[in-house]
Protein backbone atom coordinates (compact mmCIF):
# COMPACT_ATOMS: atom_id res chain seq x y z
CA UNK A 1 0.00 0.00 0.00
CA UNK A 2 1.37 3.48 -1.12
CA UNK A 3 -0.13 6.88 -1.61
CA UNK A 4 -1.66 6.96 -4.83
CA UNK A 5 -2.73 3.32 -4.72
CA UNK A 6 -6.64 3.32 -5.01
CA UNK A 7 -9.65 1.19 -3.77
CA UNK A 8 -11.85 -0.82 -5.46
CA UNK A 9 -14.97 1.36 -5.70
CA UNK A 10 -18.33 0.33 -4.41
CA UNK A 11 -21.79 0.76 -6.02
CA UNK A 12 -24.69 1.83 -3.24
CA UNK A 13 -27.81 1.77 -4.51
CA UNK A 14 -29.86 4.81 -2.64
CA UNK A 15 -33.46 2.99 -1.90
CA UNK A 16 -36.08 4.84 -0.08
CA UNK A 17 -35.36 2.21 2.72
CA UNK A 18 -31.72 2.90 3.02
CA UNK A 19 -32.18 6.43 3.21
CA UNK A 20 -35.29 5.79 5.60
CA UNK A 21 -33.72 2.89 7.56
CA UNK A 22 -29.90 4.86 7.62
CA UNK A 23 -32.22 8.13 9.56
CA UNK A 24 -33.96 6.24 12.13
CA UNK A 25 -30.63 3.57 13.05
CA UNK A 26 -29.12 7.43 13.57
CA UNK A 27 -32.15 8.44 15.93
CA UNK A 28 -32.58 11.22 12.90
CA UNK A 29 -36.48 12.03 12.58
CA UNK A 30 -35.74 15.29 10.74
CA UNK A 31 -38.76 14.99 8.07
CA UNK A 32 -36.62 15.72 4.95
CA UNK A 33 -35.23 12.15 5.42
CA UNK A 34 -38.70 10.39 6.04
CA UNK A 35 -41.30 12.17 4.31
CA UNK A 36 -41.75 12.93 0.75
CA UNK A 37 -44.34 15.67 1.23
CA UNK A 38 -42.69 17.30 3.84
CA UNK A 39 -39.35 17.40 2.15
CA UNK A 40 -41.23 18.69 -1.19
CA UNK A 41 -42.73 21.50 0.54
CA UNK A 42 -39.21 22.65 1.86
CA UNK A 43 -38.22 22.81 -1.94
CA UNK A 44 -36.73 18.97 -1.62
CA UNK A 45 -37.79 17.05 -4.86
CA UNK A 46 -37.58 14.10 -2.15
CA UNK A 47 -36.14 12.56 0.64
CA UNK A 48 -32.71 12.61 0.87
CA UNK A 49 -30.19 10.57 3.11
CA UNK A 50 -29.49 11.76 5.90
CA UNK A 51 -25.11 13.31 6.80
CA UNK A 52 -25.14 10.63 9.39
CA UNK A 53 -26.12 7.78 7.06
CA UNK A 54 -23.26 8.81 4.63
CA UNK A 55 -20.88 9.16 7.56
CA UNK A 56 -21.45 5.45 8.48
CA UNK A 57 -21.13 4.43 4.47
CA UNK A 58 -18.04 5.94 4.16
CA UNK A 59 -16.59 4.32 7.53
CA UNK A 60 -17.56 1.07 6.21
CA UNK A 61 -16.44 1.25 2.95
CA UNK A 62 -13.42 1.96 4.28
CA UNK A 63 -12.93 -0.71 7.36
CA UNK A 64 -14.70 -3.77 4.43
CA UNK A 65 -11.68 -2.63 2.68
CA UNK A 66 -8.87 -2.82 5.01
CA UNK A 67 -10.64 -6.07 7.02
CA UNK A 68 -11.82 -6.24 10.74
CA UNK A 69 -8.56 -5.48 12.22
CA UNK A 70 -8.47 -2.23 10.42
CA UNK A 71 -9.86 0.53 13.44
CA UNK A 72 -11.17 3.72 12.40
CA UNK A 73 -9.13 7.02 14.03
CA UNK A 74 -10.89 9.91 12.19
CA UNK A 75 -13.64 11.05 9.47
CA UNK A 76 -13.77 13.62 8.12
CA UNK A 77 -16.86 14.67 5.37
CA UNK A 78 -18.26 17.22 3.48
CA UNK A 79 -21.52 16.44 1.78
CA UNK A 80 -22.33 18.04 -1.16
CA UNK A 81 -25.37 17.11 -3.63
CA UNK A 82 -28.40 15.18 -2.31
CA UNK A 83 -28.19 11.44 -1.99
CA UNK A 84 -32.06 11.21 -3.58
CA UNK A 85 -33.94 7.56 -3.78
CA UNK A 86 -33.40 5.94 -6.96
CA UNK A 87 -29.67 7.14 -7.73
CA UNK A 88 -26.65 5.23 -6.85
CA UNK A 89 -23.65 6.22 -5.09
CA UNK A 90 -20.40 5.33 -6.35
CA UNK A 91 -17.38 5.21 -3.62
CA UNK A 92 -14.29 5.86 -4.62
CA UNK A 93 -10.79 5.87 -2.50
CA UNK A 94 -7.14 6.85 -2.93
CA UNK A 95 -4.15 6.41 -0.12
CA UNK A 96 -3.12 9.93 0.38
CA UNK A 97 -0.50 8.59 2.79
CA UNK A 98 0.76 5.87 4.72
CA UNK A 99 2.70 6.36 8.29
CA UNK A 100 4.49 4.00 10.27
CA UNK A 101 4.01 4.29 14.49
CA UNK A 102 5.16 2.34 17.10
CA UNK A 103 2.41 1.70 18.22
CA UNK A 104 0.28 1.79 15.08
CA UNK A 105 0.60 2.36 10.82
CA UNK A 106 -1.71 4.18 9.82
CA UNK A 107 -3.16 5.33 6.20
CA UNK A 108 -5.17 7.99 5.71
CA UNK A 109 -7.55 7.38 2.51
CA UNK A 110 -9.43 10.54 0.44
CA UNK A 111 -13.15 9.46 0.15
CA UNK A 112 -15.52 10.57 -3.01
CA UNK A 113 -18.60 9.04 -3.54
CA UNK A 114 -20.25 10.53 -6.32
CA UNK A 115 -24.22 10.15 -7.52
CA UNK A 116 -26.36 11.28 -10.82
CA UNK A 117 -26.30 15.12 -9.36
CA UNK A 118 -22.93 15.46 -8.61
CA UNK A 119 -20.38 15.06 -5.76
CA UNK A 120 -22.44 13.71 -2.86
CA UNK A 121 -19.66 13.43 -0.43
CA UNK A 122 -15.56 14.80 -0.46
CA UNK A 123 -14.11 13.58 3.28
CA UNK A 124 -10.50 11.99 4.38
CA UNK A 125 -10.59 9.22 6.70
CA UNK A 126 -7.39 7.47 8.71
CA UNK A 127 -7.42 4.36 9.94
CA UNK A 128 -5.06 3.27 11.90
CA UNK A 129 -3.65 -1.18 12.18
CA UNK A 130 -2.29 -1.43 15.49
CA UNK A 131 1.01 -2.98 15.65
CA UNK A 132 1.78 -6.24 17.04
CA UNK A 133 2.42 -6.52 20.91
CA UNK A 134 6.20 -7.50 19.74
CA UNK A 135 7.00 -4.18 18.20
CA UNK A 136 5.34 -2.14 20.83
CA UNK A 137 7.68 -3.56 23.50
CA UNK A 138 10.60 -2.26 21.64
CA UNK A 139 11.72 -5.14 19.36
CA UNK A 140 11.70 -3.31 16.12
CA UNK A 141 11.65 -5.51 12.72
CA UNK A 142 11.90 -4.60 9.28
CA UNK A 143 9.29 -2.38 7.53
CA UNK A 144 5.56 -4.10 8.46
CA UNK A 145 3.93 -4.38 5.76
CA UNK A 146 0.58 -2.92 5.99
CA UNK A 147 -2.33 -5.39 5.64
CA UNK A 148 -3.36 -5.62 1.61
CA UNK A 149 -7.19 -5.42 2.19
CA UNK A 150 -9.63 -8.69 3.06
CA UNK A 151 -12.29 -7.39 0.98
CA UNK A 152 -10.25 -5.22 -1.80
CA UNK B 1 -38.69 38.53 -4.69
CA UNK B 2 -38.82 37.06 -1.20
CA UNK B 3 -39.06 39.71 1.32
CA UNK B 4 -37.31 38.55 4.17
CA UNK B 5 -37.35 41.94 6.60
CA UNK B 6 -38.16 41.25 10.22
CA UNK B 7 -38.15 43.77 12.62
CA UNK B 8 -36.59 42.17 16.01
CA UNK B 9 -35.47 43.53 19.21
CA UNK B 10 -32.21 42.58 20.62
CA UNK B 11 -31.54 42.31 24.39
CA UNK B 12 -31.28 46.29 24.79
CA UNK B 13 -34.67 46.60 23.32
CA UNK B 14 -33.13 48.58 20.20
CA UNK B 15 -34.96 47.75 16.98
CA UNK B 16 -32.97 46.51 13.87
CA UNK B 17 -33.88 44.89 10.15
CA UNK B 18 -31.99 42.02 10.80
CA UNK B 19 -32.52 40.93 6.82
CA UNK B 20 -32.05 44.20 5.67
CA UNK B 21 -28.82 43.28 3.53
CA UNK B 22 -27.57 47.04 2.94
CA UNK B 23 -26.49 46.63 6.99
CA UNK B 24 -25.26 43.26 7.45
CA UNK B 25 -23.01 44.04 9.61
CA UNK B 26 -24.88 44.43 12.44
CA UNK B 27 -26.31 40.55 12.42
CA UNK B 28 -22.77 39.84 11.69
CA UNK B 29 -21.59 40.88 15.01
CA UNK B 30 -24.85 39.87 16.93
CA UNK B 31 -23.77 36.11 15.21
CA UNK B 32 -20.02 36.61 16.57
CA UNK B 33 -20.50 36.81 19.97
CA UNK B 34 -22.00 33.53 19.90
CA UNK B 35 -18.49 32.01 19.11
CA UNK B 36 -17.12 30.32 22.55
CA UNK B 37 -20.09 30.14 23.76
CA UNK B 38 -21.42 26.89 25.17
CA UNK B 39 -24.04 25.33 23.15
CA UNK B 40 -24.33 22.04 25.23
CA UNK B 41 -23.35 21.53 28.94
CA UNK B 42 -22.61 17.99 30.68
CA UNK B 43 -25.39 16.33 28.32
CA UNK B 44 -26.72 12.96 28.78
CA UNK B 45 -26.72 10.17 26.21
CA UNK B 46 -30.67 9.12 26.24
CA UNK B 47 -29.24 4.91 26.08
CA UNK B 48 -26.26 3.58 26.86
CA UNK B 49 -24.28 2.32 23.99
CA UNK B 50 -26.02 -1.12 23.42
CA UNK B 51 -26.14 -3.80 21.24
CA UNK B 52 -29.54 -3.65 19.42
CA UNK B 53 -29.19 0.04 18.52
CA UNK B 54 -25.52 -1.33 17.47
CA UNK B 55 -27.44 -4.01 15.30
CA UNK B 56 -29.98 -1.98 14.37
CA UNK B 57 -27.09 0.34 12.28
CA UNK B 58 -25.28 -1.92 11.05
CA UNK B 59 -28.57 -3.58 9.06
CA UNK B 60 -29.16 -0.27 7.88
CA UNK B 61 -25.90 0.36 6.75
CA UNK B 62 -25.34 -2.91 5.02
CA UNK B 63 -22.37 -2.99 7.86
CA UNK B 64 -21.25 -7.32 8.79
CA UNK B 65 -18.03 -6.37 10.49
CA UNK B 66 -17.31 -8.61 12.81
CA UNK B 67 -15.81 -6.07 15.08
CA UNK B 68 -19.67 -4.67 15.97
CA UNK B 69 -21.16 -8.26 17.08
CA UNK B 70 -20.41 -10.87 19.52
CA UNK B 71 -19.06 -10.74 23.44
CA UNK B 72 -16.46 -8.19 22.46
CA UNK B 73 -18.30 -5.37 20.33
CA UNK B 74 -17.57 -2.34 19.82
CA UNK B 75 -19.91 0.25 18.61
CA UNK B 76 -18.97 1.32 15.19
CA UNK B 77 -17.09 4.67 15.46
CA UNK B 78 -19.44 6.44 12.98
CA UNK B 79 -22.41 5.99 15.22
CA UNK B 80 -20.11 8.70 17.79
CA UNK B 81 -23.08 11.14 17.19
CA UNK B 82 -25.83 8.93 17.58
CA UNK B 83 -25.32 8.21 21.11
CA UNK B 84 -26.16 11.76 21.58
CA UNK B 85 -29.46 12.28 19.43
CA UNK B 86 -32.35 13.31 21.14
CA UNK B 87 -34.67 11.19 18.92
CA UNK B 88 -37.93 11.26 18.20
CA UNK B 89 -39.18 13.17 21.52
CA UNK B 90 -35.97 14.87 21.98
CA UNK B 91 -33.92 15.74 24.87
CA UNK B 92 -35.59 16.54 28.39
CA UNK B 93 -35.45 20.15 28.78
CA UNK B 94 -33.30 20.54 31.72
CA UNK B 95 -30.57 18.50 30.77
CA UNK B 96 -27.83 19.74 28.79
CA UNK B 97 -28.94 22.07 25.92
CA UNK B 98 -28.15 25.65 26.79
CA UNK B 99 -30.10 28.69 25.81
CA UNK B 100 -27.32 30.03 23.37
CA UNK B 101 -27.70 27.70 20.47
CA UNK B 102 -31.78 27.98 20.48
CA UNK B 103 -30.94 32.24 20.23
CA UNK B 104 -28.36 31.81 17.62
CA UNK B 105 -30.97 29.43 15.47
CA UNK B 106 -33.86 32.03 16.19
CA UNK B 107 -31.64 34.94 15.37
CA UNK B 108 -31.06 33.31 11.65
CA UNK B 109 -34.42 32.39 11.42
CA UNK B 110 -35.42 35.94 12.46
CA UNK B 111 -33.22 37.22 9.45
CA UNK B 112 -34.68 34.99 7.07
CA UNK B 113 -31.97 31.98 7.32
CA UNK B 114 -35.23 29.86 8.04
CA UNK B 115 -33.81 26.49 6.18
CA UNK B 116 -30.86 23.74 7.42
CA UNK B 117 -28.51 21.41 6.15
CA UNK B 118 -25.58 19.61 7.58
CA UNK B 119 -22.69 19.94 5.57
CA UNK B 120 -19.37 18.89 7.26
CA UNK B 121 -18.80 16.31 10.08
CA UNK B 122 -15.44 15.78 11.15
CA UNK B 123 -15.29 12.79 13.70
CA UNK B 124 -11.95 11.72 15.69
CA UNK B 125 -12.18 8.58 17.27
CA UNK B 126 -10.05 8.31 20.99
CA UNK B 127 -11.67 5.45 22.67
CA UNK B 128 -13.81 2.87 21.46
CA UNK B 129 -17.02 2.57 22.55
CA UNK B 130 -18.80 -0.87 24.19
CA UNK B 131 -22.07 -1.75 25.39
CA UNK B 132 -23.32 -0.31 29.21
CA UNK B 133 -21.20 2.41 28.33
CA UNK B 134 -23.31 5.91 29.60
CA UNK B 135 -21.91 8.58 27.20
CA UNK B 136 -22.20 12.43 28.26
CA UNK B 137 -21.30 15.02 26.46
CA UNK B 138 -20.61 18.76 25.91
CA UNK B 139 -20.60 21.08 22.91
CA UNK B 140 -19.44 25.16 22.06
CA UNK B 141 -20.37 27.02 19.40
CA UNK B 142 -17.30 27.16 17.38
CA UNK B 143 -17.70 29.52 14.59
CA UNK B 144 -20.03 31.15 13.02
CA UNK B 145 -19.30 32.30 9.26
CA UNK B 146 -19.67 35.63 7.35
CA UNK B 147 -22.62 35.42 4.97
CA UNK B 148 -22.47 33.16 2.28
CA UNK B 149 -24.01 32.62 -0.65
CA UNK B 150 -24.30 28.81 -1.92
CA UNK B 151 -26.48 27.20 -4.56
CA UNK B 152 -29.00 26.61 -1.82
CA UNK B 153 -29.67 30.34 -0.67
CA UNK B 154 -27.71 32.88 1.12
CA UNK B 155 -27.34 32.15 5.20
CA UNK B 156 -24.10 31.20 7.64
CA UNK B 157 -22.66 28.27 8.50
CA UNK B 158 -22.93 27.40 11.96
CA UNK B 159 -20.16 25.06 13.54
CA UNK B 160 -20.14 23.06 16.55
CA UNK B 161 -17.32 20.84 18.58
CA UNK B 162 -18.63 18.35 21.02
CA UNK B 163 -16.57 16.35 22.86
CA UNK B 164 -18.22 12.83 23.93
CA UNK B 165 -17.16 11.02 26.92
CA UNK B 166 -17.33 8.00 29.22
CA UNK B 167 -16.69 9.11 32.62
CA UNK B 168 -14.03 11.23 32.68
CA UNK B 169 -12.61 9.56 29.42
CA UNK B 170 -12.85 11.40 26.34
CA UNK B 171 -14.14 9.04 23.72
CA UNK B 172 -14.39 11.29 20.60
CA UNK B 173 -14.72 14.51 19.21
CA UNK B 174 -17.27 15.61 17.15
CA UNK B 175 -17.74 18.83 14.75
CA UNK B 176 -20.37 19.38 13.51
CA UNK B 177 -21.05 22.18 10.71
CA UNK B 178 -25.01 23.27 9.16
CA UNK B 179 -25.91 25.94 6.79
CA UNK B 180 -28.99 27.71 7.82
CA UNK B 181 -29.62 29.70 4.92
CA UNK B 182 -32.89 31.35 3.25
CA UNK B 183 -34.00 29.43 0.17
CA UNK B 184 -32.83 30.93 -3.08
CA UNK B 185 -36.17 29.66 -4.39
CA UNK B 186 -35.93 27.92 -7.95
CA UNK B 187 -39.09 29.53 -9.30
CA UNK B 188 -38.50 33.30 -8.20
CA UNK B 189 -38.19 35.89 -11.11
CA UNK B 190 -35.36 37.71 -11.50
CA UNK B 191 -35.74 41.11 -9.66
CA UNK B 192 -37.01 44.48 -12.22
CA UNK B 193 -34.33 46.42 -13.81
CA UNK B 194 -33.25 48.92 -12.05
CA UNK B 195 -33.09 52.91 -13.19
CA UNK B 196 -30.12 54.46 -14.28
CA UNK B 197 -29.69 57.11 -12.16
CA UNK B 198 -27.05 60.15 -12.53
CA UNK B 199 -26.45 63.45 -11.87
CA UNK B 200 -28.68 64.88 -14.77
CA UNK B 201 -31.86 62.55 -13.37
CA UNK B 202 -31.30 61.84 -9.82
CA UNK B 203 -33.72 64.70 -8.60
CA UNK B 204 -35.94 62.97 -10.28
CA UNK B 205 -35.73 59.49 -8.40
CA UNK B 206 -35.10 61.44 -5.18
CA UNK B 207 -38.83 62.68 -5.86
CA UNK B 208 -40.24 58.90 -6.49
CA UNK B 209 -38.36 57.57 -3.59
CA UNK B 210 -40.86 60.58 -1.37
CA UNK B 211 -43.27 59.08 -3.64
CA UNK B 212 -43.49 62.72 -5.58
CA UNK B 213 -43.84 62.83 -9.33
CA UNK B 214 -41.02 66.07 -10.25
CA UNK B 215 -41.17 67.30 -13.56
CA UNK B 216 -38.27 70.00 -14.77
CA UNK B 217 -39.48 73.73 -15.73
CA UNK B 218 -36.73 75.31 -17.52
CA UNK B 219 -36.48 78.75 -14.81
CA UNK B 220 -35.56 80.44 -18.44
CA UNK B 221 -38.75 80.13 -20.28
CA UNK B 222 -40.78 78.42 -18.31
CA UNK B 223 -41.12 75.33 -20.29
CA UNK B 224 -41.83 71.59 -18.88
CA UNK B 225 -39.40 68.89 -19.73
CA UNK B 226 -39.79 65.34 -19.41
CA UNK B 227 -37.44 63.28 -18.40
CA UNK B 228 -34.31 65.13 -17.26
CA UNK B 229 -32.30 67.04 -18.63
CA UNK B 230 -29.45 69.05 -18.51
CA UNK B 231 -30.86 72.31 -20.77
CA UNK B 232 -33.75 73.48 -22.30
CA UNK B 233 -34.47 72.16 -25.43
CA UNK B 234 -36.35 74.97 -26.25
CA UNK B 235 -34.20 77.98 -25.06
CA UNK B 236 -31.28 76.21 -24.19
CA UNK B 237 -31.03 77.49 -20.36
CA UNK B 238 -29.42 75.29 -18.36
CA UNK B 239 -31.39 76.43 -15.16
CA UNK B 240 -34.46 74.54 -13.95
CA UNK B 241 -36.21 73.98 -11.03
CA UNK B 242 -39.34 71.38 -10.57
CA UNK B 243 -43.10 71.27 -9.95
CA UNK B 244 -44.81 68.56 -8.83
CA UNK B 245 -46.93 66.83 -11.23
CA UNK B 246 -50.60 66.65 -10.18
CA UNK B 247 -51.15 62.47 -11.12
CA UNK B 248 -53.79 62.89 -13.40
CA UNK B 249 -53.09 61.78 -17.31
CA UNK B 250 -54.18 60.38 -20.18
CA UNK B 251 -52.74 57.04 -22.20
CA UNK B 252 -51.42 59.08 -25.16
CA UNK B 253 -49.89 55.66 -26.93
CA UNK B 254 -48.85 52.52 -26.25
CA UNK B 255 -47.44 49.09 -27.43
CA UNK B 256 -48.12 45.11 -25.99
CA UNK B 257 -44.39 43.12 -26.10
CA UNK B 258 -45.25 39.69 -26.70
CA UNK B 259 -41.99 38.34 -27.66
CA UNK B 260 -39.15 38.15 -26.68
CA UNK B 261 -39.94 37.54 -23.28
CA UNK B 262 -37.77 39.45 -20.65
CA UNK B 263 -36.61 37.35 -17.85
CA UNK B 264 -38.20 40.10 -14.76
CA UNK B 265 -41.36 40.24 -16.75
CA UNK B 266 -44.27 38.21 -18.24
CA UNK B 267 -45.55 39.02 -21.56
CA UNK B 268 -47.51 40.21 -22.91
CA UNK B 269 -47.85 43.45 -21.01
CA UNK B 270 -49.00 47.16 -22.06
CA UNK B 271 -46.28 49.47 -21.67
CA UNK B 272 -47.73 52.54 -22.04
CA UNK B 273 -46.92 56.29 -23.22
CA UNK B 274 -49.23 58.57 -20.63
CA UNK B 275 -49.68 62.23 -21.48
CA UNK B 276 -49.82 63.92 -18.07
CA UNK B 277 -51.90 66.87 -17.43
CA UNK B 278 -49.35 69.50 -16.87
CA UNK B 279 -48.32 68.32 -20.77
CA UNK B 280 -45.23 66.15 -20.71
CA UNK B 281 -45.08 62.91 -21.39
CA UNK B 282 -43.72 59.91 -19.47
CA UNK B 283 -43.24 56.05 -20.58
CA UNK B 284 -45.36 53.91 -17.78
CA UNK B 285 -46.62 51.02 -16.94
CA UNK B 286 -50.71 51.04 -16.98
CA UNK B 287 -51.84 48.91 -13.84
CA UNK B 288 -55.94 47.88 -13.05
CA UNK B 289 -56.64 46.54 -16.58
CA UNK B 290 -55.62 43.70 -18.48
CA UNK B 291 -53.26 44.41 -21.07
CA UNK B 292 -55.50 44.24 -23.46
CA UNK B 293 -58.04 46.70 -22.28
CA UNK B 294 -55.48 49.36 -22.53
CA UNK B 295 -56.82 52.15 -24.83
CA UNK B 296 -55.44 55.75 -26.09
CA UNK B 297 -56.72 58.44 -24.67
CA UNK B 298 -57.71 56.37 -21.22
CA UNK B 299 -57.43 58.48 -18.59
CA UNK B 300 -55.45 57.34 -15.72
CA UNK B 301 -53.88 58.49 -12.18
CA UNK B 302 -50.83 58.49 -10.68
CA UNK B 303 -49.44 55.91 -8.42
CA UNK B 304 -46.36 54.29 -6.62
CA UNK B 305 -45.94 50.72 -6.65
CA UNK B 306 -43.14 48.91 -4.59
CA UNK B 307 -41.41 46.02 -6.33
CA UNK B 308 -39.35 45.17 -3.48
CA UNK B 309 -37.11 46.51 -1.30
CA UNK B 310 -35.24 49.05 -3.18
CA UNK B 311 -37.75 49.89 -6.00
CA UNK B 312 -40.20 52.18 -6.40
CA UNK B 313 -41.44 53.35 -9.34
CA UNK B 314 -44.39 55.62 -10.82
CA UNK B 315 -47.14 53.51 -12.26
CA UNK B 316 -50.60 54.47 -13.64
CA UNK B 317 -54.17 53.36 -12.62
CA UNK B 318 -56.80 53.18 -15.49
CA UNK B 319 -59.58 55.43 -13.98
CA UNK B 320 -62.59 53.91 -16.40
CA UNK B 321 -63.11 53.68 -20.07
CA UNK B 322 -61.77 55.56 -22.84
CA UNK B 323 -62.70 59.05 -23.33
Amino acid sequence: MKPGDELPPLEIPITRTLVVAGAIASRDYQDVHHDAELARQKGSPDIFMNILTTNGLVGSYITDHFGPRAVLRKVAIRLGAPNYPGDTMVLTGTIEDVAEDVADDTATVRVIGTNSIGRHVTGTVTVAFPAPAARRTGARQAPVTLPAGEAG
Amino acid sequence: MVNNKQEVSDDLGNVGNLGDTSNPGDLEKRLKAFEGRPSVVAGVGKDPVNAPMIRHWCEAMGDTNPAYAGPDAIAPPTMLQVWTMGGLSGHRADIGRTEAYDELLALLDEAGCTSVVATDCEQEYVRALRPGDEVTFDAVIESVSERKTTKLGTGYFVTTRMDVRVGDDLAGTHRFRILKYAPAGRREKPPRPRPVVNRDNAGFWEGVRQHRLLIQRCTGCGTLRHPWLPGCTTCGCPDWDTIEASGEGTVYSYVVPHHPPFPAFEPPYAVALIELAEGVRMISNVVGVPYDKVRIGQSVLLEFQAYDDDLVLPVFRARGEAA
